[in-house]
């Protein structure tokens, strides 16, 4: 098992149907590693969604009256609003009264230290290779792990702690920190701004959050690993990162879940806030389970809403994913670059097997002079997967000298694939440079016979194909994860090639 | 080393091949002319396992074994080499890493030990010499952006690293400047000896003015119409092919 959580990251596009192809057809049965359940004692409240049951989330983890109002408010909104049908995605309506909006371990007393964290869970996460205990010290990541909705622990605290950097759960951070949270919750993604993030504002049970003080550079990654274990159960975490003036931070989460036949609902809100000079990073390989290969049951509808700002001038927020999970991927990384200097980029990499379907993509909203932003897409397409490739670039009037450059590439595996782009372009201000550059093609038959006949494996040519073209976006991780990108990506082609 | 009796063989059904009979020796350099349309690709296509090709009657023995019964990268594991017309691109997968990985497939097949990064680092430019070729070709993706002179001596040098026992060298003479043709003949040339054998296809006989074959085979219409020694392609040069029809 991976050192780290392997996940997946969105792809794109293009709108074209791979032609059949004879060699390239069949199997894509890759297996799915992750699908283990943990037998654990889980206090987990009946399905069904109304306002007591959000009074009993908020009275559970014992937090302040406006924070219950807040989460009244979104409900109250999230009822007037409607699921947004526009993405490419096809799947049955979900039903939202029956699914359980809390879970979490029981005996959740305060944990003091690793030793009181019940053995199966630690042992889960040992199954999926996350440096959890001290003894992976050396691994220099500090690990906030969240098991269904609770935060199971944070290490590295105290080390953080001697840099001033704040780095807990969600929860914590409200009992803890509450003028920060209070300041800074929803401010980036509005409690209201999409039908999902209303959803999430309402019910939302943890997360991590991370404060970066003035000119610190976090000594170490961050680093989050979601787990979701019970069944019928949505998972609802927010993430914050706000970096102060000249401050750096670098932010990795990993996702993994049990197989189910049904599916399972992950509806997360992830907000960044960059002050002036200041440096955030965030990372994801997301490797939720993608449901069943052969039937497409199962699997988790990730709808996520990303959203960072770089408030201040000469700031900068990147985001990196590798989507590789989940049967249902919505989810756009976005930039809000108003401080002048500021950059915003996004670098992608979506695969999409049998029967998954990613719409995912960013957007980039230009406000302050001379920002830029950069989009390095890169889809994949295999089996009956769907792969959509949705960006948005907005150069506003008083965005002076603002540039942009777009690169979505997509390739397809087999001949029942589809990748799909909607590249949306609105410049208003005339010194913006755009570029925009856009790529199709398949694994073909001949690259595939050419490996073979200098006696490289259809398999391992698959393979070194696939990682060739996604090697922008894998230069963008941080080396271990790199490397875990790269074998994940191995284990999600598996097959793909008959 | 290799046998081709009586080989049947096309494309969706249609024959293309129609009755090739063919042996070459260890250290052997034989030719296949032709004009397009002839056969002579579909039996390069078929002696390295090309899918949608099929096989309506006859056999390919290489070495005892029937070649048609492998997979591709078998024969390729075997021995059997081919430069191609067309080398493919494959974007953002390096030279080095490309090569490396095919010639560690080799190494790995005959249970020998791989080739480590400064080994195979120490090899390589060697043999970027013989093909006269800069360095930097090695930190580019396998023929991404390559001249057609670059592909051909990139074939070549591929050649040259894994060194395999049959080569079929598919039209490396075209889209050649006269430079190049000798620089990638001169590669051919010092590689050949009494224990490899090849199989060059070719329109001209230009070629074969830099690459002396032991015997020459004219094709037409998927059948073997005419051998005989170099000698042939002066003729053909100044006849054509039609007094052969």
């Amino acid at each position: 098992m991976p050192s780290a959580p392997a996940a997946a990251v969105q792809v794109s596009l293009c709108k074209t149907m791979a032609k059949s192809n004879p060699i390239i057809d069949s199997a894509i049965s890759q297996e799915y590693e992750y699908g283990f359940v943990t037998d654990i004692d889980q206090e987990t409240i009946p399905p069904g969604l109304n306002e007591d049951v959000i009074r009993l989330i908020s009275s559970k983890k014992d937090e302040p009256d406006w924070l219950l109002e807040w989460r009244l408010k979104a409900y109250r909104q999230w009822l007037k609003m409607k699921e947004p049908n526009w993405a490419k995605l096809h799947y049955s309506k979900i039903n939202f009264q029956a699914i359980s909006y809390y879970s979490a371990p029981k005996e959740k007393e305060k944990l003091k230290s690793l030793d009181e964290v019940d053995p199966e869970l630690l042992e889960t996460y040992t199954k999926l290779g996350i440096p959890l205990e001290e003894q992976k010290m050396l691994a220099n990541v500090a690990v906030d792990a969240v098991f269904d909705s609770v935060s199971v622990t944070t290490t590295f605290k105290e080390e953080l702690g001697k840099a001033g950097v704040i780095f807990c759960s969600f929860s914590e951070a409200v009992k803890n920190h509450p003028k920060l949270i209070q300041k800074y919750l929803g401010s980036v993604v509005p409690a209201t701004d999409n039908y999902f993030a209303a959803l999430n504002s309402a019910v939302f049970s943890d997360g991590s959050f991370v404060y970066i003080p003035k000119g610190v550079r976090c000594p170490m990654e961050l680093s989050t690993y979601f787990r979701i274990n019970a069944a019928n159960t949505g998972q609802f975490e927010r993430t914050l990162i706000i970096a102060e003036e000249g401050s750096h931070v670098s932010y990795l989460e990993g996702c993994t879940a049990p197989m189910r036949d049904e599916n399972q609902l992950h509806a997360a809100v992830v907000e960044l806030v960059a002050h002036t000079d200041a440096e955030i990073k965030y990372s994801t390989v997301q490797n939720w389970y993608p449901g069943d290969p052969k039937t497409g049951r199962g699997g988790i509808y990730n709808f996520v809403t990303k959203r960072g700002i770089c408030t201040g001038d000469n700031s900068k927020i990147s985001w990196t994913q590798v989507e590789t999970g989940s049967a249902l991927t919505w989810k756009y990384p976005s930039c809000i670059l108003k401080g002048d200097n500021s950059v915003g980029e996004f670098y992608s990499v979506a695969l999409s097997n049998n029967f998954q379907q990613a719409d995912t993509g960013t957007k980039m909203i230009h406000m302050g002079k001379n920002t830029r932003s950069t989009i390095i897409s890169k889809g994949i397409s295999a089996g009956k997967g769907q792969n959509t490739y949705r960006g948005g670039v907005k150069i506003m009037k008083g965005a002076e000298n603002a540039r942009n450059y777009s690169q979505c590439d997509s390739i397809l595996i087999g001949d029942e694939c589809g990748a799909h782009t909607f590249p949306y372009i609105d410049v208003r201000n005339p010194t913006a440079q755009m570029e925009h550059e856009a790529s199709t093609s398949r694994i073909g038959e001949d690259q595939l016979f050419y490996c073979n006949q200098r006696g490289i494996s259809t398999e391992d040519a698959v393979s070194m194909i696939v990682n060739g073209f996604c090697k922008k976006v894998f230069n963008e991780l941080p080396m271990e994860f790199a490397v875990e990108a790269q074998k994940l990506m191995e284990v999600s082609l598996e097959g793909a090639v008959g | 080393m290799l046998t081709i009796k009586k080989l049947h063989a096309g494309v969706d059904g249609k024959e293309i091949l129609k009755g090739i009979d063919l042996t070459v020796k260890p250290g052997e350099l034989h030719a296949i002319m032709g004009r397009n349309g002839s056969g002579k690709s579909t039996l390069a296509n078929i002696i390295t396992g090309r899918d949608n090709y099929e096989v309506m009657e006859g056999s390919v023995i290489y070495n005892g074994t029937d070649l048609l019964d492998m997979s591709p990268e078998d024969r390729a594991l075997a021995g059997i080499f081919m430069s191609f017309q067309y080398p493919v691109v494959i974007p953002g997968v390096n030279n080095t890493y490309f090569l490396r990985a095919a010639l560690n497939a080799r190494l790995n097949h005959h249970g020998l030990k791989e080739m480590n990064a400064v080994d195979f680092m120490h090899l390589i430019r060697e043999k970027l010499k013989l093909v006269q070729m800069d360095e930097k070709y090695l930190t580019r993706a396998v023929n991404d952006g390559f001249s057609g002179g670059e592909k051909k001596r990139n074939e070549i040098l591929q050649m040259l690293t894994l060194e395999p026992t049959f080569s079929i060298l598919d039209e490396t003479d075209s889209g050649l400047d006269i430079d190049a043709l000798k620089i990638v003949a001169e590669g051919v040339n010092k590689f050949r000896n009494n224990e490899r054998s090849f199989l060059a296809i070719t329109h001209y006989q230009r070629l074969l003015e830099y690459m002396e074959p032991d015997f020459i085979h004219v094709l037409i219409d998927g059948k073997i119409v005419k051998s005989g020694d170099k000698t042939l392609a002066a003729e053909l040069e100044a006849k054509g092919y039609s007094w052969l029809e």
